[in-house]
This record gives structure tokens, C-alpha cells and sequence, in this order.
């Protein structure tokens, strides 16, 4: 009886804490070596191998520094970041989504550029400005530097809207009536593809189009106002793609962007709103790319009051090194080396991304009218996502919200105003426990 | 005349003494590397646990951690606090852990004790079916519930496939990755996963149940039915206890099958406790609050599992 006790109260225990137990992870270095965390940008690990790994060859050919490179699968890196920030064994360099610096910026565990580390990287005008702002917290040294450039663009069909004697849209209304004309379930063919059970998509819709409505996420002091009526008029924005009947209800259930590319791909959806690596998923998906066209996510029009034409946040990847590493020097020279404009033009047209640099686009690689529509988006279209170290709570909190509403509008419930409202004051209410 | 015979004494050597004591030892440290192995994984991380839970850890304090301010109760009355959303939201999760946790070991232990009474008796294909009923316990997590999650696909799934266009059970198809039905999917998920473990317990259950037991039953004119509650049940109230416990356990707690179902982020139909805890702590960086959850959790088994053994080991102990 005893025992039997025991070991019940021991299974609970083991059973239960095995839910917060961390782990760590890294690695030191030495002189001639550096780890290198790079994200997942094509689309397996063993595909970003191959494509990093000459250009690995190439720098230690020059440098003598040789780099274990680990490709980390996106639901993974966090975590990883996470454990290595906690036990302070990391990587030396690293990738991080952009969205990410202010929040990792805040731990300490990244190496602050301040203009004597930035110089040693190029300095900071070897950068594109808009790339420099998703860098960190603003009056702070930048806690990254951009690697590769990504926007958001309409994707459209060319025949589907050549057959239908359509234009690409211009305005939100426009998109809504295009879609509406492409759509038809009897033949499984819809106006529109969306990712809608992805949280941070649905965090990056609400951000832009509570930007178009005329709204900040966050106030003076960094004060939520989630619910505010800019963001639920953002927020309805989205949702009521699926309302609408433009989009297929299933697509509630898509969690990543390769069930919503494969269905653009196969004439299934005729637009999608995707960020420029989607490229190459349509390519791996048999599209090629005169078959489709991109153009700005058109906004709401007129654009209200203190609003802006936002058509994409400021996406992309940026590269660091870890606060801890043994050889920073080296990790520099490594991060000189991967945003020099020749690995620039290299990297990014593989991966499907934007140089992050002005003199990689000399290259006629990025001189195609498709290039030229997301650089365009870049520098004039696009706003960062709050670079605040609070960032990554406003993500999880307003994309889950958005996820539920989506849920709800695919099962026919088409959420209201106020039901909308209730939702984003929950998650509003939530933000001082997340601060 | 008596005459007593006294027995020499024997002296044990120093060596026999010395011998015996470290046979004596000897199984204590066969058991050291094995007590390591446990304080290392699961005491010494679980007592981290518990003192994360009285700290303030977020993206601010995270690198020096263990320095982190001492935050008192603060998490426990965030997480516990039933008015705010952070804790409506953990009550919300806990009721629908405890339902789905419940359902899931009531219906796997019903299918593995039907499977494995109509497999007790030898019969040719006894042996391939056994086989076929372990599968899931023997395949790999997650590329099964991967399997699963194409399955309950609204467009694609087979499921959906069965119910629509082949059964017309219904026409309108249903989803069962999103909204209401979630619960169900992960629910049917999660038993189809354990119940195999309850079939193959109990199967090893009923080998030590004698043989005679059932023939006495039978020459009293006892039927199936009353074999199965006479004697089969009685004799496997040890097993059973242990069990039932320990499938609940799994389910309360399971990562794996919510994670791989939904992603990061549970529809809230589904929206299970060790999801729940994971968005608490690394998806909103704040490991002081997951904590905290983490041991009302462990505090809650803990009286379950307590409660559990005490009424079931009673109720043992009148039955013999």
C-alpha cells in the first residue's frame, strides 16, 4: 500500500513538472570555429544545408574560421534562443525573425550593435533603412542586423484573372469584388487563400489593417489598447474574408503557408497575401513565375484619419550574435561576410528574399517586375510590427484572438462588432500578466 | 545427574562481519545511479519548478534568471484568480482537461478490458490481433497524430471523406481542427493512443487470474457475464487500481498529442492544460506564471492521485 502510494505521488510529480522543465543547449567555441543557428528559410533543413554550406566553404577559405552551421525548423528556434538565453550556452551567431528583436533585445542575451560593432559589420548604411528599423527597440543600439528581406504582396493568377477580364485590385473594396467573381465552390475554385489558424499570421493582418483604420497596438507607455475601434474595424477586416464567401471556410484550418501556396499553385485559390519567399514554394509547387503577378495588399480607401495605406509589416530575418560567445570578433567578420552584397545576391536568391542591402540589387536577379513589386511594398508600403520588448505577448495575444474569431466566422458564425470587441479586450486585459 | 551440554561459541572473523555488511549494503548501491538518474531529471527540476513559481521571470530577468525578483504569491493569484481573464482562462482549460482526461481513461479502459477478455482464450489469429491492437503504443507520437491531423482535414480528411461522401451522414462538412469538435478529435486521439496500454496491461492482468476460478464459477452456473464480474474484475482490482491511475495521468498531461494536433496554439475547445501552461511560459515569456500553473497542476494530482489510492487501496483491502 505503501509503496503503491509512493510511487503514484512519484508518477504525478515526474508526470507533471516534465510540463516547465527547460533544457539547455549550445555550444563554446574557439578561435577558428564558430555555431551558427541559421532559421529555415527554404523549404527543408537539408535544402538551407545545401545552400549555406559553400557559401560556409567560401568563408572559411577566406577567414580560416570554420562555422558547424545547425538549420532550426521555425516552431523549434524560440525555444531554442529561450534555453540558450537561460543556461548562457548558445550559438555564436544566429537568425531571428525580426518581429522577435525588441523581446530578445530585452533579455541581453544578443550583443548590442552599437556604431563601433556596427562599423565592424559595414557599418549601418551598408543597410536598407526599413530593415534597420525591425533591429530592436528605437534609441537603443540595435540588438541584429538584417539578413533577409521579406514584405507581404497580393498574389494573383494571371490567367484566372485574364479569363475573368479582370485588372489586379486596387483598393480593398476592389479586392473583395475581384474575389467574389473567382469564387466558385462548385468548382472548389475561390477568390481568395488565407492561413487562418496560424496566430501569427493573424497577428500581422491585424497589425496592418488596424494600421489602415488608423490605429496603434500599443499608446503612450507602451499602453495595450487592443480593443480600440481601429482594431476591431482591422480585425472584422480580416475575419470577414471568410464571412464574405471569398474564401474557402476550410482554409480556417491552415496552420502554415504550404497548404495555402499548394492550393494557389493548383488554380485552386486565385490570390493569396504571402510574404515574397512564397516564391519558392510555388516553384517546388510547379508554378512558375510567369504565371502569377504580385501587387501591394490593397488598403481600405479612403484611408481614415491618422490611418496609412499599411500593406505589409517590415518581415524578415535578422542575423546576431549571441552576448556570450567566446569569438566575437569572428561571429562579425561572419555577419560582414553573410550581408556583403555578393552573399546577398547569393542567399536571398535561393531562398527567395530580398538583399538586404542596396548594392546587391545591381544584380539582374533582382531587377524582375516581381522583385521590383515587394521593394516597392519595403519602402513604401510597410511598417515594422512594435518594436517593443512586449512585441511577442501583442503577437501571441491578438493572433490567437483573430485564430478563434476565424474558427468562428468558418463554422458560420459571423462575429460582430461587439462579439469582436469582447474578444480583443480579453486579450487586452491579458497584457499586463504577459508584461 | 544433569549434565549440560553447551554449544562452542562461534566468533565471526572481522572479514565475515565485514562481508556481510557489504552484502548488506551492497543492493542500496545498486540503487545509487538510478536515484541520481531521478534526482537529476525529475527532483531537482520539479524543486526548480516550484521556486520559478515564486519568481519573476520574463524576457527581462530571463538571462540571470536565477537572480530574478522574488515575486511572493503574485503568479499563484494571477494564475488563481477566477475575476481576470489569465485566470478564467486557466479554470476553462482545467475543466476541459479534466473532461477530456476522464473520458479518454473510461473508454480506453473499457476497449482494452473487452479486448483483451475476448482475446483470453487461444483461438487461431489470437496472436496477429493482440499485434494489431499495439500498434498505436508502438508507433511513433508524432507521425501518428500527424496521420491524424491529415485525416480530420475538413477538405481532405478521410474522415470527412467517410462521414460526407461515402456514409452521408451528414451534408455540410464538419470541421474537427477547429472549433467545437476539436474536442472530440483530440479526445478520440488520445484514446486510440492509450488504450492499447490499458489492453495490454490488463491482458498481462488476467494470465495470473487460475484457471480453477473460472471452472468453480462455471460448476455454479455462472455465464459470461458473471464470470467477468465475479471474478475477472475482482482479481484485477490491483491492476486496475494502478492503471486507471496512470492513464489518467498521461492524459491529464500529454504534450505531444495537443501540440502535434493544433500547433502551438489549441482551439479554446481544446485547449488542454499542458498546451495551455506551454503559451503561458514560452509563447508569452513569462516562465513565473507557467510555473505557477505547472504546480496548482501538480498540486491538484497530487491530491487526485492521494485520494485516488487511499479510497481504492480501502476498498482493495475490504475485498480480500
Amino acid at each position: 500500500m505503501r509503496s503503491s502510494k509512493t510511487a503514484a505521488v512519484v508518477a504525478a510529480l515526474s508526470l507533471v513538472v516534465g510540463i516547465s522543465a527547460g533544457c539547455s543547449s549550445g555550444s563554446s567555441s574557439s578561435s577558428n570555429t564558430l555555431t551558427y543557428w541559421a532559421s529555415n528559410q527554404s523549404t527543408s533543413l537539408d535544402a538551407d544545408k545545401q545552400i549555406l554550406q559553400p557559401e560556409l566553404d567560401k568563408f572559411q577559405q577566406q577567414t580560416g574560421i570554420h562555422v558547424n552551421v545547425e538549420v532550426i525548423p521555425w516552431p523549434d528556434l524560440l525555444n531554442r534562443i529561450l534555453a540558450a538565453t537561460t543556461s548562457g550556452q548558445g550559438p555564436d551567431v544566429l537568425n531571428i525573425g525580426n518581429t522577435w528583436a525588441a523581446s530578445l533585445q530585452a533579455t541581453g542575451a544578443l550583443a548590442q550593435f552599437d556604431d563601433a560593432t556596427l562599423a565592424k559589420v559595414g557599418g549601418r548604411d551598408k543597410f536598407i533603412a526599413s530593415g534597420m528599423a525591425a533591429t530592436g527597440a528605437p534609441g537603443q543600439p540595435p540588438a541584429a542586423v538584417p539578413l533577409y528581406g521579406l514584405a507581404y504582396g497580393l498574389f494573383y493568377n494571371k490567367k484566372m484573372f485574364a479569363d475573368a477580364g479582370l485588372t489586379p485590385p486596387t483598393t480593398w473594396q476592389q479586392l473583395l469584388d475581384d474575389a467574389r467573381r473567382l469564387t466558385d465552390p462548385a468548382k472548389s475554385q475561390w477568390g481568395l487563400g488565407i492561413e487562418g489558424a496560424s496566430y501569427t499570421e493573424g497577428a500581422h493582418f491585424a497589425f496592418m489593417f488596424n494600421r489602415q483604420n488608423g490605429g496603434q497596438p500599443f499608446g503612450p507607455g507602451n499602453k495595450p489598447q487592443f480593443d480600440s475601434p481601429q482594431m476591431v474595424a482591422g480585425v472584422k477586416q480580416y475575419v470577414d474574408l471568410i464571412s464574405s464567401g471569398v474564401v474557402n471556410p476550410s482554409d480556417a484550418e491552415h496552420v502554415n503557408d504550404t497548404d495555402m501556396d499548394g492550393e494557389f499553385a493548383s488554380g485552386k485559390a486565385a490570390m493569396i497575401m504571402q510574404q515574397n519567399n512564397a516564391t519558392a514554394t510555388l516553384k517546388s509547387d510547379g508554378m512558375t513565375e510567369d504565371q502569377y503577378g504580385v501587387v501591394p495588399i490593397p488598403a481600405i480607401d479612403p484611408v481614415p484619419a491618422g490611418g496609412a495605406p499599411v500593406s505589409s509589416i517590415v518581415a524578415g530575418i535578422d542575423m546576431t550574435a549571441f552576448a556570450n560567445s567566446q569569438n566575437l570578433d569572428g561571429a562579425l567578420k561572419f555577419i560582414n561576410f553573410m550581408t556583403s552584397p555578393d552573399e546577398q545576391k547569393i542567399l536571398n536568391s535561393a531562398f527567395g528574399s530580398l538583399p538586404v542591402v542596396p548594392d546587391a540589387y545591381s544584380d539582374p536577379r533582382f531587377s524582375t517586375p516581381l522583385i521590383g513589386a515587394f521593394r516597392q511594398v519595403l519602402a513604401n508600403r510597410a511598417e515594422p510590427m512594435p518594436q517593443i520588448a512586449q512585441e511577442s505577448q501583442f503577437e501571441t495575444l491578438i493572433g490567437n484572438a483573430v485564430k478563434d474569431l476565424m474558427a468562428q466566422a468558418a463554422s458560420g458564425q459571423k462575429p460582430d462588432d461587439n462579439a469582436i470587441k469582447a474578444r480583443l479586450t480579453t486579450a487586452n486585459q491579458q497584457m499586463p500578466a504577459g508584461g | 545427574m544433569t549434565s549440560t551440554l553447551s554449544r562452542p561459541s562461534r566468533v565471526n572473523p572481522p572479514s565475515a562481519e565485514r562481508r556481510r555488511r557489504a552484502v548488506k549494503w551492497f543492493p542500496y548501491l545498486l540503487l545509487v545511479p538510478a536515484l541520481l538518474a531521478e534526482l537529476l531529471v525529475h527532483v531537482i527540476p520539479m524543486l526548480v519548478g516550484i521556486w520559478m513559481s515564486f519568481q519573476q521571470i520574463t524576457q527581462f530577468t530571463l538571462r540571470n534568471w536565477t537572480r530574478s525578483p522574488f515575486t511572493g504569491l503574485n503568479n499563484f493569484k494571477l494564475a488563481a484568480t477566477l475575476s481576470s481573464p489569465v485566470g478564467q482562462q486557466l479554470l476553462h482549460s482545467f475543466l476541459i482537461t479534466i473532461a477530456y482526461a476522464a473520458i479518454a481513461v473510461v473508454v480506453s479502459w473499457v476497449l482494452g478490458l473487452t479486448a483483451a477478455v475476448a482475446l483470453q482464450k487461444p483461438f487461431p489469429g489470437r496472436g496477429v490481433l493482440r499485434a494489431l491492437f499495439l500498434v498505436p503504443f508502438a508507433l511513433p507520437v508524432f507521425t501518428a497524430v500527424i496521420t491524424w491531423r491529415f485525416m480530420l482535414e475538413r477538405d481532405t480528411g478521410i474522415v470527412n471523406w467517410l462521414l460526407v461522401d461515402v456514409l452521408g451522414v451528414t451534408d455540410d462538412r464538419p470541421f474537427w481542427l477547429v472549433g467545437p469538435n476539436s474536442f472530440i478529435s483530440i479526445t478520440v486521439v488520445m484514446i486510440w493512443r492509450i488504450w492499447p496500454y490499458a489492453f495490454l496491461t490488463i491482458t498481462a492482468g488476467l494470465q495470473s487470474i487460475p484457471d480453477e476460478l473460472y471452472e468453480a464459477a462455471e460448476m455454479d452456473g455462472a455465464g459470461p457475464w458473471q464470470k467477468l464480474r465475479r471474478v475477472t474484475l475482482p482479481m484485477l482490482r490491483p491492476v486496475n487500481r494502478v492503471l486507471v491511475l496512470v492513464l489518467f495521468l498521461w492524459s491529464f498531461n500529454d504534450f505531444t498529442v495537443p501540440y502535434t494536433l493544433f500547433g502551438a496554439s489549441a482551439p479554446p475547445q481544446a485547449d488542454v492544460l499542458s498546451v495551455h501552461i506551454y503559451q503561458s511560459s514560452f509563447v508569452t515569456w513569462n516562465f513565473g506564471l507557467g510555473s505557477a500553473m505547472s504546480v496548482l497542476v501538480l498540486l491538484f494530482l497530487l491530491v487526485v492521485s492521494l485520494i485516488y489510492m487511499g479510497i481504492s487501496g480501502r476498498r482493495t483491502r475490504n475485498a480480500t
